[in-house]
């Protein structure tokens, strides 16, 4: 008790929360005895005291409903808050119980010296409060299964029970917390601070700074009536005793007496098997990334979900509530129907060329492999034989092995694409590390949060990525690509450079090969339809990829391939193509020219050419400049393909005859799914050609790619996609693919990767479906039209309005470039909204003259209420094609409204 | 069925008539002035009297099955005791009359700014009535009237309101009219940009909507429904589309929105010591009607009762057309 002011030894009766706590039914309260041995530290009395507790207990309500409970969730707060944090699943799963769906018990525990139990007046550390939740526990007489819950150092006392439970336990659940402190890295600041000499006390007891600092660090805040909630049981300092006693109780030093538990229990967590939930608020100060890295390693199997935005009180800041329910139902009808197989476990195992296949093969070959046109080094072009890419990559993997990067560490690639990224990509696989890829064209932003989401273990990059590494606080061991002067390498913190790990490799010693199941890949999705995703392929699901593009474009070993295309680009040595890398700036691709291209063709003699939609204007608009080699050069190429956004017919056609003896292809793919369907220029004139009158448009895709398949699920008439998976031709809604290259999951993302494979997970033994969230129909020679985004489609008094289809007939009227449909008002009610650019280009936001108005309602045969011209359509940066219609409606709305004529 | 038809002297009152009594029921309009029907639609005829006479009501009730109530003094500005004279105690007496005579059904026809507080009304159904809310007069006593007539709604009388919004059409003086003399003026700016989305109605659509309302008031007494086109269009789109039809030039002037609502409160405050011939040009309702959204949900509506508008915006626009050419 030294430590803190004497108003913590003061004890007090445990009592019922005051009445009118919002969300609180007190209904739920109860007052629990039970009797509980005090020993150790301070609180040392050999007889076992009774002490009352305050907690919320759904029990009784369900005994009145007269239902039969499936479990019991034990509910554990942490520091300063109380069983309040708790409030909603207990109202939710006791509503969930009343309308027949399966009843959880759930128990939320206000602990002794917090909330309304009793004050002991004595400091309960550690093993004490593991002892008093057991006493609990015992009191109430719990012998069901049990799931533990717990948030913040309430985690920790929660996994202690699971730990000491294991007859009754049946799975833990987690809000942010940690079990483990890392005697690399520091204690999180703000507990550092709170810590000091002479600030504990008062800090903690003495004031409610500590208890006003974790209610301010909701996003969005919290109202004044929830803080008044949460400040309740601690108006005084003789009741904020176990605030201190808590904060004092963190296990600063080797020395600490809690330490010792806390190891404990950290070993304990490692050894559980029981199903795991963590649902993490990546904005805490305290219980960051680093702390759910941990417990990922300690419980590979956790189902984890990271709610972008939400901090330490996620309980406020997002509907915990909801996702730990959906996941207990999970559960419960996994455990009903068969157990639930391992997570990497999919059916059977294709027996698929590792992707590094070739690099054995011709280990010896003086052949081509990679042509950088423009080197970082400055001369070009550099031309890399397989016999050297082979062996770097063997020696770069050896020297990572001894540098310390296991078989399932994340490697963080912050490489420009070229021979330097390809060779550590295939070291990488090669020793089973997982490779963690975002695209720069994310912004500094994005990327820094993709990469504190995959939370790498290692870093590998070029200077301008370590230092953003090092300023954004990235983590992870650095490697950088190029030697720093010591001084430099220090200063990014860089423990070794790509020379020094050829060096460390010079033996070629490398460890046992992965697993075709065993993951491979963590890339991150675009971002242009919402924050970016980390998208987890295993081994044989990349070995895939290169497969499906192998047999669609007939590419393989010999083949020469211009990698304008990042994704694909990558895989040019798993399909032994000769691939050459042209003169641009990677993350801008509308800095490609036709002359750089046509160069990089000359370079390997290449057949196939993969671009980006925004290379393929600049490339169209620069081919002016192309001189009679430069044609010539161009002939070679058979198969010219743009990937990444839909291009339109006349920019194919003009990029076609550029490339005489080409096949011009659009295939469509996502992050998720890198090669859906196919079509060709001939297909897609075709296709526009023999599109029936009245049909819901879009744009045509295409036919299913190699082994690829797609089915949509119909949209019902609230815009949602609930239909069984079908192909019959004319019926609008979400598409969905399957394939042996779609995505195994989400990374940390289980309520959307959940969502992405809602009601078609079980479609097909061993087959894995994605939910693109993409809205189209199949037409009946098999053809998938894109009608738009899900979040895009509207629900009207009339019925669903999916955007394409109506902004290609408004593009038919004369005066206007290009459209884009949006919507107002509310959902099931809403008014279409035409948004146009015009040919002449409009100085200012405006409404369309009446005639423009009436031409483009004219032109299709969806009611529209408006018609708002604007200079420019905002688009997406790095497709520059795909445009938010979410934003756009919001925008609209406000000006619909009687609000500003701003830009959109 | 016969139905009596309260205030058939103006546009939609001679249009509802007109439409039951094609309907094949025997109508008797009730108003000061002849409706200009009688003797030309067959099965109606004209009683001549005032909604504040409890003696004339007492006789326009007689005999009848069923009420259509249009009667009210629509304005802009006045006296605020004539509104509460002719729409609250004017309905209050009919009420009452209706009650002493049995008739079993009434349609009373409202007004959307009887729910209206001046804020944007985007894609809501018709909200509860709420005189202390209503902006302006005529959209408090017409709250009044509804609550007072559903109050009344009982298994003897059934009672049904309807809210028609922005009412127009040939022949129309309150709306049309005025839009397009002011238009001709010179008079007529856009408040703000003209963005503002707006429902409407045209004439015919609003007299099958309640003659709808008077067939389904057995099924849906004691509601409230807003009666629209469901074609919300821009504000500017809509006076533009008045003007085209009837030759004028469309607003081409601007004023911010806000200063008109100013300068609305201002006009109406001094309209009301200093009366003049017209309405006053801007009132401070009209402002917010004019610059912010208000656009319905019909759904609730078209369903109950069983109603669609047969005549779109646009070709409502060419009816109108058709008739200032005529002229």
């Amino acid at each position: 008790m030294s430590r803190l002011p004497r108003a913590a030894s003061v004890a007090a009766e445990a009592s019922h929360p005051p009445a009118g706590l919002p969300g609180l039914d007190p209904k739920f309260s109860r007052l629990v005895r039970a009797a509980v041995s005090e020993r150790g530290g301070e609180a040392d009395v050999s007889a076992p005291v009774t002490r009352t507790w305050h907690i919320l207990d759904n029990g009784p309500e369900l005994a009145k409903l007269g239902v039969e409970t499936v479990g019991t969730v034990l509910c554990v707060h942490g520091n300063p808050t109380w069983s309040y944090l708790w409030r909603s699943l207990v109202s939710e799963a006791t509503a969930d119980a009343a309308t027949g769906h399966p009843a959880w018990r759930i128990i939320a525990v206000d602990q002794l010296d917090m909330g309304f139990s009793e004050r002991s007046g004595l400091v309960r550390a550690l093993p004490q409060r593991v002892r008093d939740l057991s006493a609990l526990t015992d009191a109430l007489e719990l012998d069901g299964p049990v799931l533990t819950f717990g948030h913040d150092w309430g985690g920790v006392v929660s996994l202690g029970w699971a730990v000491d439970h294991p007859e009754l336990l049946a799975g833990v659940m987690l809000l942010n917390t940690a079990v483990h402190q890392s005697e690399a890295a520091p204690i999180p600041a703000p507990l550092r601070l709170a810590l000091a000499r002479g600030v504990l006390g008062n800090a903690t007891v003495a004031t409610p700074a500590f208890l006003e600092t974790t209610l301010a660090l909701a996003h969005p805040p919290l109202s004044s009536e929830v803080k008044n909630a949460y400040r309740a049981p601690y108006r005084t300092a003789a009741r904020r005793g176990g605030i201190g006693g808590f904060v004092a109780d963190i296990p600063v030093d080797a020395q600490h007496p809690s330490l010792g538990e806390l190891h404990r229990i950290a070993a304990g967590v490692s050894a559980l098997s029981v199903p795991a939930l963590m649902l993490w608020g990546p904005r805490d100060p305290i219980f960051s990334d680093r702390y759910l890295d941990d417990l990922v390693e300690r419980m590979p199997h956790a189902d984890v979900h990271r709610f972008e935005g939400a901090g330490h009180l996620i309980a406020e800041d997002v509907d915990f509530a909801s996702a730990a329910l959906t996941w207990l139902g999970d559960r419960q009808g996994a455990t009903s129907t068969s157990p639930n197989p391992d997570s990497a476990g999919h059916g059977s195992v294709a027996l698929r060329a590792p992707l590094w296949q070739n690099l054995d093969v011709m280990r010896d070959s003086d052949d081509v492999a990679l042509v950088e046109m423009v080197p970082s080094s400055g001369d070009g072009p550099r031309v890399v034989s397989w016999k050297l890419l082979s062996r770097r990559v063997r020696q770069i993997a050896s020297g990572l092995s001894k540098a310390g990067v296991k078989k399932g560490d994340r490697v963080s690639l912050l490489i420009q694409p070229g021979a330097d990224l390809t060779a550590v990509l295939y070291a990488c696989l090669r020793i089973g590390a997982i490779v963690v890829v975002a695209d720069a064209g994310l912004g500094l932003r994005g990327l820094t949060r993709a990469v504190r989401g995959a939370w790498p273990a290692h870093v590998i990059g070029a200077a301008p990525g370590l230092m953003a590494a090092r300023a954004l606080g990235w983590p992870g061991q650095k490697i950088s690509t190029v030697r720093f002067p010591a001084a430099t390498a220090r200063a990014l913190d860089v423990q070794h450079s790509l020379a020094d790990l050829i060096e460390l490799g010079a033996d070629e010693v490398l460890p046992e090969a992965p697993r075709p199941d065993d993951t491979a890949a963590v890339l991150f999705t675009s971002g242009s339809t919402g924050p970016a995703k980390g998208v987890v392929y295993t081994h044989d699901q990349l070995s895939a990829v290169a497969e499906a593009l192998s047999s669609k474009y007939g590419i393989g070993v010999g083949t020469g391939l211009v990698a304008g295309f990042a994704p694909f680009a990558l895989l040019g040595p798993a399909l032994g193509a000769r691939s050459v890398t042209p003169d641009m700036v990677v993350t801008s691709p509308k800095t490609l020219t036709a002359t750089a291209v046509a160069q990089a063709v000359a370079a390997v003699d290449a057949t196939v050419l993969f671009l980006s939609p925004a290379a393929v204007t600049n490339v169209v608009a620069t081919a002016p400049e192309l001189s009679a080699p430069d044609y010539v050069a161009l002939r070679s190429v058979t198969s010219f393909l743009s990937a990444g956004a839909p291009v339109s017919e006349p920019l194919l056609t003009a990029i076609a005859t550029l490339m005489p003896n080409a096949t011009p292809h659009t295939p469509y793919g996502m992050t998720e799914g890198l090669l859906m369907t196919d079509i060709t220029l001939a297909e897609i004139r075709e296709a526009t050609a023999s599109a029936p009158e009245g049909s819901a448009g879009g744009v045509c895709v295409g036919t299913p790619a190699a082994t690829a398949r797609v089915r949509i699920s119909a949209l019902d008439v609230n815009g949602d996609a609930v239909g069984e998976p079908s192909d019959t031709p004319g019926i609008t809604g979400e598409i969905i693919v399957s394939a042996p290259h779609v995505k195994d999951h989400y990374d940390r993302l289980w309520l959307t990767d959940r969502a992405s494979k809602r009601e078609v997970a079980s479609t097909g033994a061993g087959e894995r479906w994605h939910r693109t969230g993409d809205v189209g129909h199949l037409d009946s020679a098999g053809r998938l039209w894109i009608e738009g985004r899900m979040p895009h489609v509207l629900v009207t008094a009339n019925g669903i309005v999916t955007p394409v289809g109506p902004e290609q007939r408004i593009e038919t009227v004369a005066a206007i470039a290009r459209a884009a449909v949006a919507g107002v008002g509310p959902r099931g009610n809403q008014q279409v909204v035409a948004v146009v650019e015009t040919v002449r280009s409009a100085r200012r936001v405006g409404l369309a003259s009446p005639e423009l108005a009436s031409a483009v309602r004219a032109a299709t045969s969806v009611p529209i209420a408006a018609v708002l011209v604007v200079p420019h359509l905002p688009t997406d940066i790095r497709h520059n094609s795909k445009i938010d219609r979410v934003r756009l409606s919001t925008w609209a709305a406000g000006i619909l409204s009687g609000g500003r004529m701003t830009r959109p | 069925m016969r139905v009596l038809v309260t205030g058939a002297s103006g546009l939609l009152g001679r249009a509802v008539a007109t439409e039951i009594a094609g309907q094949g029921h025997d109508v008797r309009t009730f108003q000061r002035r002849p409706s200009g029907l009688g003797g030309v639609v067959p099965r109606l005829s004209d009683e001549l009297g005032s909604v504040t006479n409890a003696d004339d009501v007492a006789r326009a009730v007689d005999g009848v099955d069923a009420i259509v109530h249009l009667a009210a003094k629509v304005s802009l500005a006045g006296d605020p005791a004539d509104f509460d004279r002719v729409n609250v105690d004017g309905t209050r007496s009919l009420l009452a009359a209706a009650r002493s005579a049995g008739v079993a059904r009434l349609v009373l026809v409202s007004s959307p700014s009887v729910a209206h507080s001046g804020s944007s009304i985007v894609g809501d159904d018709a909200g509860p009535a709420d005189p202390e809310q209503a902006r302006g007069d005529y959209a408090r006593t017409k709250a009044t009237a509804e609550l007072l007539a559903l109050a009344a709604d009982s298994p003897a009388l059934h009672v049904v309101a309807v809210r028609p919004h922005l009412v127009w059409g040939p022949g129309d003086t309150q709306l049309v009219a005025r839009v397009v003399q002011r238009a001709r003026d010179g008079r007529l700016p856009l408040l703000g940009h003209g963005a503002a989305l707006i429902d409407s109605i045209y004439i015919d659509n609003a007299a099958s909507g309640i003659a709808a309302a008077l067939a389904r008031v057995d099924e849906v007494h004691g509601n409230s429904y807003v009666l629209t086109n469901g074609e919300p269009r821009p504000v500017a789109e809509l006076l533009a589309g008045m003007c085209a039809a009837a030759g004028v030039k469309a607003p081409g002037w601007r004023v911010p929105a806000a200063l008109a609502r100013a300068a609305g409160s201002v006009i109406e405050s001094v309209w009301r010591i200093a009366p003049g011939s017209d309405e006053p040009p801007m009132t401070r309702f009209l402002a917010e009607q004019l610059s912010t959204a208000h656009w319905f949900d019909q759904r609730r509506t078209r369903a109950d009762l069983r109603w669609t508008p047969s005549v779109t915006l646009d070709e409502g626009f060419e009816r109108l057309a058709a008739s200032y050419r005529a002229e």
